[in-house]
């Protein structure tokens, strides 16, 4: 369930008035809404994503922050005040676009400087400045190069650096990491990282990487449909999404239907699931059970103990190197997810597809939803 | 954002308003000049026509303009063959002129897409070079080289192909020649634009699925570089109609274009009436060919955006 | 459609080059043949440039049709990038279409007749035909060029740049005129110096437009013409010729040679 109690959820992140806060915000282009009724708070000193499917709205909330778009209805607060009437060029907000936007008449020093170089700051400071940020973001000495003498890693660092430069209040970065590849974008996304733990600035990404936003963010507004779907730390997105839908869309999921039964347990189409919370379900309710692969255990032979316990037929495996998934078939014909990982040095399989298993979890292994 | 707004608007109606003014006031209103003058008299006046409208007259003034005005030089143009020939004509050369540049200027603009990247830009500044030296020039080059005692005959003759030197010149050969010479950046160069926009991996994925070169060419080239085609046909089409210097320096006697026509009317005979309802006439005559480019404009303008 | 140029494509591009070209050398070349006569050879003479010197009415004409094409093209490319800027940057507004109309209609309208209509304008507001009366004309005629060259450079730029200015800084206006203007600036010169020969090279619009002492070079080539073929034209032809490939040639070297100097300096600061 999204907005409503978000509001103070947000705030418990952080005793400080939010820095940034969406107030019942709605952007419609013609007939089409973009954003719906979006209420959200972004805190000090926060590595901020804003993660969803295409067309969610994240790019377009990023930039209604930037000024680049303004709302349809509902305000923006930026340390309390509503910085509607306020333009892009002076607002103490600064964007990192996605295809960099880099000045090709420009420098290296030139585009960097650009910011400083429109208020009234003395040559000789513009100068001093451009060199501690040209350090900052490992790129001494670049000054005088010229933007298409750079590669694509240089050229981001330089839209880095030509972003922070003026200590905007935000940090605005429209997925800028999608240029590079996998290795790269690993060491940018650590980079970013401690630059803003540094700096303490707030930073606010937009991404459509699950796994780059659960790394760098320290929180997550997961969207859809332009409305926030969950609103938390990546750990509390993971382990207690809200919704079917966030389980879904983030990580890997089996969802397992049944009503809650007088017991409190779990009634469903596996049998008589004992689960450790029914999150606010009554008697007679329908529910899901959200199992992430990792907290289910496989065995070739039927397990003792409290756990609930399914058996099944390994259907398919995909292997990953450092863990494998299997999909299990069970004895309704549903497919259960479970990852194991790789142990043995020799590839060894310990299970073939086709091997007859045994599934099991704790019972507060999963997390039960109603909706 | 009141205020935002507002500053926004004055400063853009101010970019609007400069050109938009001095478009109405030198290119519209003229047009309605021409229409008032083609439904006037010829006089021997100055200027060389009735009525002559005085806006110090006032409503009174206006009654007499209108009952003065008269159809007379349409009537004219409809009843006298030389203009209707004059007209068929124009459309009969404008026709297979662009035929004829269309069938050139294909291969050539062709050639230049499929042209290594590093070479385009020189390929383009050497076809629109010689449009930039001037136009008047170039028709004169070729008088040089069709003229009885010129350079066409002189190889012919030496060749052996011919006997005696042929009448190049003073044809309609000559101006099919001196057009398509003229006009050929106009189709190359919008033909060009097409065809370098064409997305390479479209014809990578048309081999790949088993089509022969022609095929690939006559089945997926040929029809996305349709806009680029009637582009390049409308811009020679139309202007082509209403030629003068060409057909004047490089034609004969017999049948003039519709341009010689009003020239001619304008200057020689000074009869303004008739040279305007010519000039109306040729533009209702081009009407739908002109509407049509500027739909193809608009289309590219909203593309773009 | 960059790989492999056929032979077919390559000969098509040379016959066309040839075919364009052809005319244009042989004026040159007769323009220094001592004979007047074009069939025969009478060995290199600079003869003709020297009774171009002395022929005033020639120079007179010149003089006038360079000012006439500088003040155009100069006024053609205010207006005509306003315009484009309108175009492209204004949406929907009231009159956009008739606008849009007025702005490309002269590309394919005959001379003749935008010529006639702003001869019988002048006439209808009493104004003495000259000089300005060609300017303006002039004007009118090209800015459309100008405007379309300018506007499609303008769909095409890539507006995060713009906002990437506003966004650390810079005012809307500012940033329209320090950078935008600034990264279009080359089709803006192309426009300045496309609506320049237009001008240079007009005939029909000029000789309806003109006035007493306001002969164009265009009209004194053209009554000259008429009369058969004479080396001294050939020799102003060569000239104008001359002219406008040293110009476009040191134009286009220019651009060159200013990025290999900054390619240089950057290489050298990397040592």
């Amino acid at each position: 369930m999204a907005d409503g109690g978000e509001a103070a959820q947000n705030n418990a992140a952080n005793e400080k008035p939010p820095l940034v806060r969406f107030e019942a915000v709605t952007k419609r282009f013609g007939s089409v809404a973009a954003i719906e009724a979006l209420s959200l708070d972004i805190a000090h000193d926060e590595f901020f994503a804003l993660l969803g499917p295409s067309g969610c709205g994240k790019t377009t909330l990023l930039r209604m922050l930037a000024g680049f778009e303004t709302p349809t209805e509902g305000r923006i607060l930026l340390d309390g005040e509503d910085i509607d009437a306020v333009q892009p060029h002076r607002r103490p907000v600064n964007m990192m676009f996605q295809s960099y936007a880099l000045f090709p008449h420009l420098t290296v020093e030139g585009n960097i400087g650009f910011g400083l170089r429109q208020e009234n700051v003395t040559r000789a400071e513009i100068s001093e400045r451009v060199t501690e940020m040209l350090a900052l973001v490992r790129l001494q000495g670049f000054g005088r190069r010229r933007i298409d003498q750079l590669s694509g890693g240089q050229r981001q660092r330089v839209a880095l650096a030509r972003s922070l430069i003026k200590r905007p209040r935000v940090l605005l970065l429209d997925e800028p990491l999608a240029a590079l590849d996998k290795k790269l974008r690993a060491e940018t996304q650590f980079e970013l990282m401690e630059l803003q733990r540094r700096l303490g600035t707030t930073f606010v990404i937009v991404t459509h990487d699950q796994e780059e936003a659960m790394i760098v963010a320290d929180r997550i507004a997961v969207m859809n449909h332009g409305r926030l779907m969950q609103v938390a730390t990546p750990s509390e997105i993971y382990e207690r999404p809200n919704s079917r839908w966030v389980a879904d869309f983030i990580g890997e999921v089996t969802v397992v239907e049944g009503h809650i039964s007088a017991g409190g347990a779990m009634d469903s189409a596996l049998g008589k699931l004992s689960v450790a919370g029914t999150s606010g379900a009554k008697s007679g309710d329908t529910v899901w059970l959200a199992l992430r692969p990792e907290k289910i255990g496989m065995s070739s032979e039927r397990p003792a103990g409290e756990l609930n316990k399914v058996p099944g037929t390994i259907s398919e495996i995909g292997y990953r190197g450092d863990i494998s998934i299997y999909k299990v078939r069970l004895a309704d014909r549903s497919l259960m997810k479970v990852a194991l990982a790789n142990v043995s040095v020799r590839g060894n399989a310990l299970f073939k597809a086709g091997d007859l298993v045994w599934l099991s979890w704790p019972p507060d292994a999963g997390v039960v939803l109603d909706s | 954002m009141s205020t935002q707004a507002n500053r926004r608007n004055w400063g853009a109606r101010l970019v609007l308003l400069l050109p938009y003014l001095w478009l109405l006031v030198f290119f519209l209103v003229p047009f309605v000049i021409v229409l008032k003058i083609s439904l006037s008299q010829t006089a021997l006046a100055l200027p060389p026509y009735v009525p002559v409208f005085d806006f110090a007259a006032g409503w009174a003034g206006l009654v007499e303009f209108t009952v003065q005005l008269s159809a007379d030089s349409f009537r004219l143009l409809s009843s006298d063959a030389i203009y209707l020939l004059s007209y068929l004509k124009s459309l009969q050369i404008a026709a297979i002129s662009t035929i004829f540049l269309l069938a050139i200027g294909y291969p050539i603009a062709y050639g230049m897409a499929r042209a290594p990247r590093a070479w385009q830009p020189p390929l383009v500044m050497a076809v629109v070079l010689p449009f930039w030296t001037s136009f008047l020039i170039r028709i004169y080059a070729w008088i040089n080289i069709l003229q009885r005692d010129g350079l066409l005959n002189d190889v012919l003759t030496r060749l052996h192909v011919i006997d005696a030197p042929a009448a190049w010149l003073s044809s309609d050969t000559a101006i099919y020649i001196g057009i398509v010479y003229s006009y050929l950046p106009f189709m190359v160069l919008p033909l060009y634009a097409a065809l370098e926009k064409m997305d390479e991996t479209l014809l990578e994925a048309a081999a790949d699925l088993g089509c022969p070169r022609w095929k690939t060419f006559w089945l997926v080239t040929l029809p996305l570089s349709l806009p680029g085609v009637a582009a390049g046909t409308l811009l020679c089409f139309i202007p082509i109609v209403g030629e003068f210097v060409i057909p004047d320096l490089l034609g004969g006697s017999e049948t003039m274009m519709i341009g010689q026509t009003l020239w001619t009317e304008f200057f020689s005979n000074r009869d303004w009436p008739v040279a305007s309802a010519i000039a109306v006439s040729l533009l209702g005559l081009l009407l739908v060919p002109i509407l049509f480019y500027e739909r193809l404009q608009q289309r590219s303008l909203e593309g773009g955006r | 459609m960059r790989r492999g140029a056929s032979s077919f494509n390559i000969i098509s591009v040379v016959l066309g080059l040839a075919f364009l070209y052809l005319p244009i050398t042989i004026l040159v070349i007769y323009s220094f043949n001592a004979s007047r006569l074009v069939t025969i050879w009478g060995g290199w003479s600079l003869e003709w440039y020297r009774e171009l010197l002395h022929d005033d009415a020639v120079l007179q004409a010149a003089w006038i049709s360079l000012r006439v094409a500088v003040l155009s093209a100069s006024f053609a490319t205010v207006l005509g990038t306003l315009a484009a800027v309108a175009l492209t940057r204004m949406g929907r507004f009231r009159g956009r279409l008739l606008f849009s109309g007025m702005v490309y209609a002269p590309l394919v309208i005959p001379e003749v007749i935008t010529g006639l209509s702003l001869l019988l304008l002048f006439v209808a507001l009493n104004a003495d035909r000259g000089f300005w009366t060609i300017v303006i004309a002039h004007t009118t005629l090209t800015m459309c060029f100008v405007a379309v060259i300018v506007q499609s450079r303008l769909v095409s730029f890539d507006r995060s740049l713009e906002e990437a200015a506003m966004d650390l800084g810079c005012p809307p206006v500012k940033t329209f005129l320090t950078i935008t203007l600034r990264l279009i600036a080359p089709a803006i010169a192309a426009g300045w110096m496309l609506a320049f020969s237009l001008s240079l090279d007009d005939l029909v619009i000029a000789s309806f437009t003109t006035g007493p002492g306001a002969t164009t070079l265009p009209i004194r080539i053209y009554s000259e013409v008429r009369l058969g073929v004479k080396p001294e034209i050939n020799a102003v032809c060569t000239i104008m010729i001359a002219i406008v490939a040293v110009g476009t040639i040191a134009a286009s070297l220019i651009a060159k040679s200013g990025t290999a100097r900054r390619d240089r300096a950057a290489l050298g600061a990397q040592v």
